[in-house]
C-alpha cells in the first residue's frame, strides 16, 4: 500500500475538518453504497474466486452500478484462499474501506476464520461457503447464505438415487475435509433412510495427484457418489473413466459437476447425474440474460460461483429497495436482508429461513453432449428445498453436525 | 487380487512420472548444490505450455518437446543471469527460487486462468489394456516406457560421454574440476536448463491424467524432494529407485491405510535422513 504523502494527509485532514463543520450527513447520503467482495484471485482456489467476481460484476453492469437509486461501489479483496488472509482482508474491507455489506468468502475454512470477527463488527455477510453450522448450530445473526449449505443438494441427490434410480448399494468419495463430510453424510442419511446402503466411504486428501488407488477399491456397488471440488473432479472423473469404471454410474454434488467446469471435462462426464442449486440451462428470463451476458463479457458458461454472487447481489438490491437506499443503520439493513424473498433470480425463487440460509430449488441434472458441447440437462426439480430437508429445524438441530463418522455408517463392508 | 495388480501397475507408472520429474532435480542439486524450489513450477509451466500447443493441434510428442525446450530456456536464463550471482549462498538461493516459484505460479494464473485444463489422451494411446479381466489404461504404460527411455538416455549421457564425465567431475569436486579445465559454470547453466526441460517434459506427459491447474507446482515439489532425499542427490540411480519406491508407497499406502498415507510417504524419508543422510545412493555428503 503506498503511503499517503504528508501534503495529501494535511489536505485530507483539513477537508475532513471542514466537512465536519458543515455537517456530514448530507455527504454520507450521496456517498456510494459499498459492497466488499471477499474472494480468491491467487492460488489453487482462484478459479472459483474469479468466477465469483465475474458474477457480481455482471449484475452491477446490468444495473448500471445503481441499486435502488443509489450508486454502488464494488471493492474486491483477494484472501489468497487461506484463513489468515480472509481475516486480514475482512478487517480491511470493514474497518478501512467501511463497506456496507460483504459478499463471500468462498471456502468454509475462510468463513469459519472470520465468523467471530463478523459477529463483533456487525456487518452483514452474504456467504458462498457451505459450512453447515454457520447457519445452524452456530448461526451468526449477521451471516446469510444464498448458495446452499453443504448437504442441501446432497439430501435431494440421496432421495433421487434411492427413489427414482432405485440404487441399493452406493460408495462415496470426497475430499478429507468438512465440505466433503457434510455432503456425503447428507447423501448417506437420506439414501439409507429410503432403503439404500452406503457400503464404502473413501476420503482422499485434498491434494491427491492420482486417484487410482481409491478408484480400485470401490468393489461391487450400484453407484459411486463424489463430492469433489475445485480441480479435483476433473482429475477424478478422468481416472474413473480411464480405469474402465464407467459401467458403474457416477453421481455428483454441485461443485463436482458445476457448469463452469464442463469446458474442462470430456466424454468421461457424459451420463453423470448431479444435484445442484444452480444450473446454467435453467429456463427463466433472468437466467437467460445472465448466461448471455457472462458469455459476452467473459466467454464462459456461468456456474454456481458466479450465480451465487449474482443472487447475493440481487438480495442486497432488494434489501436496499426496502430501506429506501439507506444503509447507515446496519441492524435495519441486516433485517431487511433477512426478510428478502425474490421470485426472479437465475436460480429461481429464493427466500431465507430463520437461520439465514436459503430455501430454494435443487435441480437434478444429467450430463449430455449436445452439438459437441457438454450440457447438464435438468431431469427433475425439487422445489423449495430447505437446509433441513424434510426433517424440520428442531429435529435436525437436535443431532450433531454432519461429520466424517456422523451419521455412523452401519453398512460398511 | 485385481486390486493389488491394479495398484502394482499403477505404482510403476507413477514411479515413471516421478523419475522424469526428479531426475533433473537430482542432477541440479547434486552438481550445483542448489535447492531448486521452482522445480515444481517448471513442471507446471511445461504442462501449461504443452496443453497450449495441443490446443493448437500440435502433435503430442512435439508439444512435449517444445514445452521442454521453452522451459529449459527459461531455466537457463534464470541460472545464467540470477542464480549464478548467488553461488554458494544457500539462503539467497532458496529465496530466489521460492520467489520465482510464486512468480511463475501467478503468471500462469494470469495467462491460463484458474480453470483446470485436461488435454485429451493422444488418440493412438487411448484405451485400456485388458489383462486377466483387468482394465489398465494404456497411457500409463506409455509414461513408464518413456521414463525408461529417458533413464537410459541419461545414463548413457552421464556414464559414457565426455559431457557426462565433466558433470560427474563437477559433482565430485567442483574446484578440482575447474583446475583441470572444465568450464564448470557453463556446465551449471546446461544442467540447470536440462533439469528444467525434463521437469517440463514430465509436466506434459502427466497432463492427460493429472490435469493442469493452479497449485500443481506445489503438489509436485514435495514429491520431487522426497524422491531425491530418499534416493540421494546427484545420483540418477538414486532418483530411479526413489521414484519407484515412492510410487509403490503412495499407491499401497493410500489403498491400505488411507489415514496414514502421508506418514507412510514421508516416514522412509525420515529414516533415511537419520540413518543415511546422503540418501540410498547419494554421492554428496550431508
Amino acid at each position: 500500500m503506498p503511503r499517503p504523502s504528508r501534503r495529501a494527509f494535511v489536505a485530507g485532514t483539513a477537508a475532513g475538518a471542514a466537512a465536519a463543520a458543515f455537517g456530514m450527513p448530507a455527504i454520507a447520503q450521496n456517498a456510494p453504497f459499498k459492497i466488499g467482495l471477499l474472494t480468491v484471485k491467487t492460488g489453487p482456489l482462484a478459479q472459483g474466486g474469479i468466477q465469483m467476481e465475474q458474477g457480481i460484476v455482471t449484475l452491477l453492469k446490468q444495473r448500471n452500478n445503481t441499486f435502488a437509486g443509489r450508486k454502488v461501489e464494488l471493492i474486491s479483496a483477494d484472501t489468497g484462499g487461506n484463513p489468515a488472509g480472509a481475516k486480514t482482508k475482512a478487517s480491511e474491507l470493514i474497518e478501512r474501506d467501511r463497506v456496507d455489506v460483504v459478499l463471500g468468502p468462498l471456502a468454509a475454512f475462510e468463513m469459519l476464520a472470520i465468523n467471530d470477527y463478523i459477529r463483533q463488527q456487525g456487518t452483514p455477510v452474504m456467504s458462498l461457503a457451505g459450512a453447515e453450522d454457520i447457519t445452524q448450530r452456530l448461526a451468526n445473526p449477521w451471516v446469510m447464505r444464498g448458495s446452499a449449505s453443504s448437504a442441501q443438494c446432497c439430501h435431494a441427490l440421496g432421495d433421487y438415487a434411492a427413489k427414482e434410480l432405485k440404487y441399493k448399494r452406493a460408495a462415496t468419495i470426497s475430499e478429507d475435509f468438512a465440505f466433503g463430510y457434510e455432503q456425503m453424510s447428507g447423501f448417506q442419511r437420506v439414501f439409507e433412510e429410503e432403503g439404500g446402503k452406503v457400503v464404502k466411504k473413501l476420503w482422499p486428501p485434498m491434494i491427491t495427484p492420482d486417484y487410482t488407488p481409491y478408484i480400485a477399491q470401490f468393489g461391487n456397488v450400484d453407484c459411486v457418489v463424489n463430492g469433489f471440488a475445485g480441480s479435483n473432479p476433473v482429475k477424478f472423473m478422468r481416472s474413473y473413466a480411464d480405469l474402465g469404471m464407467k459401467r458403474i454410474p457416477l453421481l455428483a454434488g454441485w461443485t463436482a459437476m458445476d457448469d463452469a467446469l464442463l469446458k474442462s471435462l470430456g466424454d468421461e462426464a457424459v451420463g453423470v447425474v448431479s444435484a445442484a442449486w444452480y444450473s446454467a440451462s435453467l429456463d427463466n428470463p433472468v437466467n437467460k440474460q445472465f448466461v448471455a451476458d457472462m458469455a459476452k463479457d467473459y466467454n464462459v458458461i456461468p456456474g454456481g460461483y458466479s450465480a451465487g454472487m449474482y443472487v447475493a447481489g440481487q438480495v442486497v438490491e432488494a434489501a436496499l429497495a426496502k430501506t429506501g437506499g439507506k444503509a447507515d443503520d446496519k441492524k435495519a439493513l441486516n433485517e431487511a436482508l433477512r426478510g428478502v424473498s425474490l421470485t426472479e433470480t437465475p436460480r429461481g425463487p429464493v427466500k431465507f429461513d430463520a437461520y439465514g440460509n436459503v430455501v430454494g430449488d435443487v435441480q437434478i441434472r444429467r450430463c449430455e453432449r449436445k452439438g459437441g458441447q457438454l450440457v447438464n440437462t435438468i431431469i427433475k426439480t425439487y422445489s423449495d428445498v430447505s437446509q433441513f430437508w424434510t426433517y424440520g429445524d428442531k429435529a435436525f438441530l437436535a443431532n450433531p453436525v454432519y461429520a466424517r463418522d456422523y451419521p455412523p455408517a452401519k453398512n460398511l463392508e | 487380487m485385481s486390486l493389488w495388480l491394479t495398484l502394482a501397475v499403477n505404482s510403476v507408472a507413477l514411479g515413471g512420472l516421478l523419475f522424469l520429474l526428479s531426475a533433473g532435480f537430482s542432477l541440479i542439486f547434486g552438481l550445483m548444490r542448489i535447492p531448486n524450489l521452482m522445480h515444481g513450477s517448471f513442471f507446471m509451466l511445461g504442462a501449461y505450455l504443452g496443453v497450449t500447443f495441443l490446443d493448437r493441434g500440435v502433435n503430442f510428442w512435439l508439444a512435449a518437446l517444445g514445452a521442454g525446450l521453452l522451459t529449459g530456456l527459461v531455466g537457463g536464463l534464470i541460472e545464467r543471469f540470477l542464480l549464478r550471482r548467488l553461488e554458494g549462498q544457500v539462503l539467497p538461493q532458496v529465496l530466489l527460487t521460492l520467489g520465482f516459484a510464486f512468480i511463475i505460479g501467478d503468471v500462469c494464473l494470469m495467462v491460463w486462468t484458474g480453470d483446470p485444463w485436461q488435454p485429451a489422451t493422444p488418440a493412438q494411446l487411448q484405451g485400456a489394456v485388458q489383462v486377466a479381466g483387468l482394465f489398465f489404461p494404456l497411457y500409463r504404460l506409455v509414461i513408464l516406457a518413456v521414463a525408461v527411455v529417458v533413464a537410459i538416455a541419461l545414463w548413457v549421457m552421464v556414464d559414457w560421454t565426455r559431457l557426462g564425465a565433466m558433470i560427474r567431475a563437477g559433482v565430485d569436486d567442483p574446484p578440482i574440476a575447474r583446475v583441470v579445465g572444465i568450464k564448470v559454470s557453463q556446465l551449471f547453466t546446461l544442467v540447470f536448463a536440462l533439469g528444467a526441460a525434463l521437469a517440463a517434459f514430465a509436466g506434459v506427459m502427466g497432463a492427460p491424467y493429472l490435469s493442469v491447474y493452479p497449485g500443481l507446482d506445489f503438489e509436485m515439489l514435495p514429491l520431487a524432494l522426497i524422491v531425491v532425499i530418499l534416493g540421494g542427490t546427484g545420483s540418477l540411480l538414486g532418483a530411479l529407485v526413489g521414484s519407484f519406491l515412492i510410487g509403490f508407497l503412495y499407491n499401497f499406502g493410500q489403498a491400505m491405510v488411507p489415514d496414514l498415507a502421508y506418514v507412510i510417504l514421508f516416514l522412509p524419508m525420515l529414516l533415511v535422513l537419520v540413518l543415511r543422510p546422503q540418501g540410498l545412493f547419494g554421492k554428496v555428503g550431508a
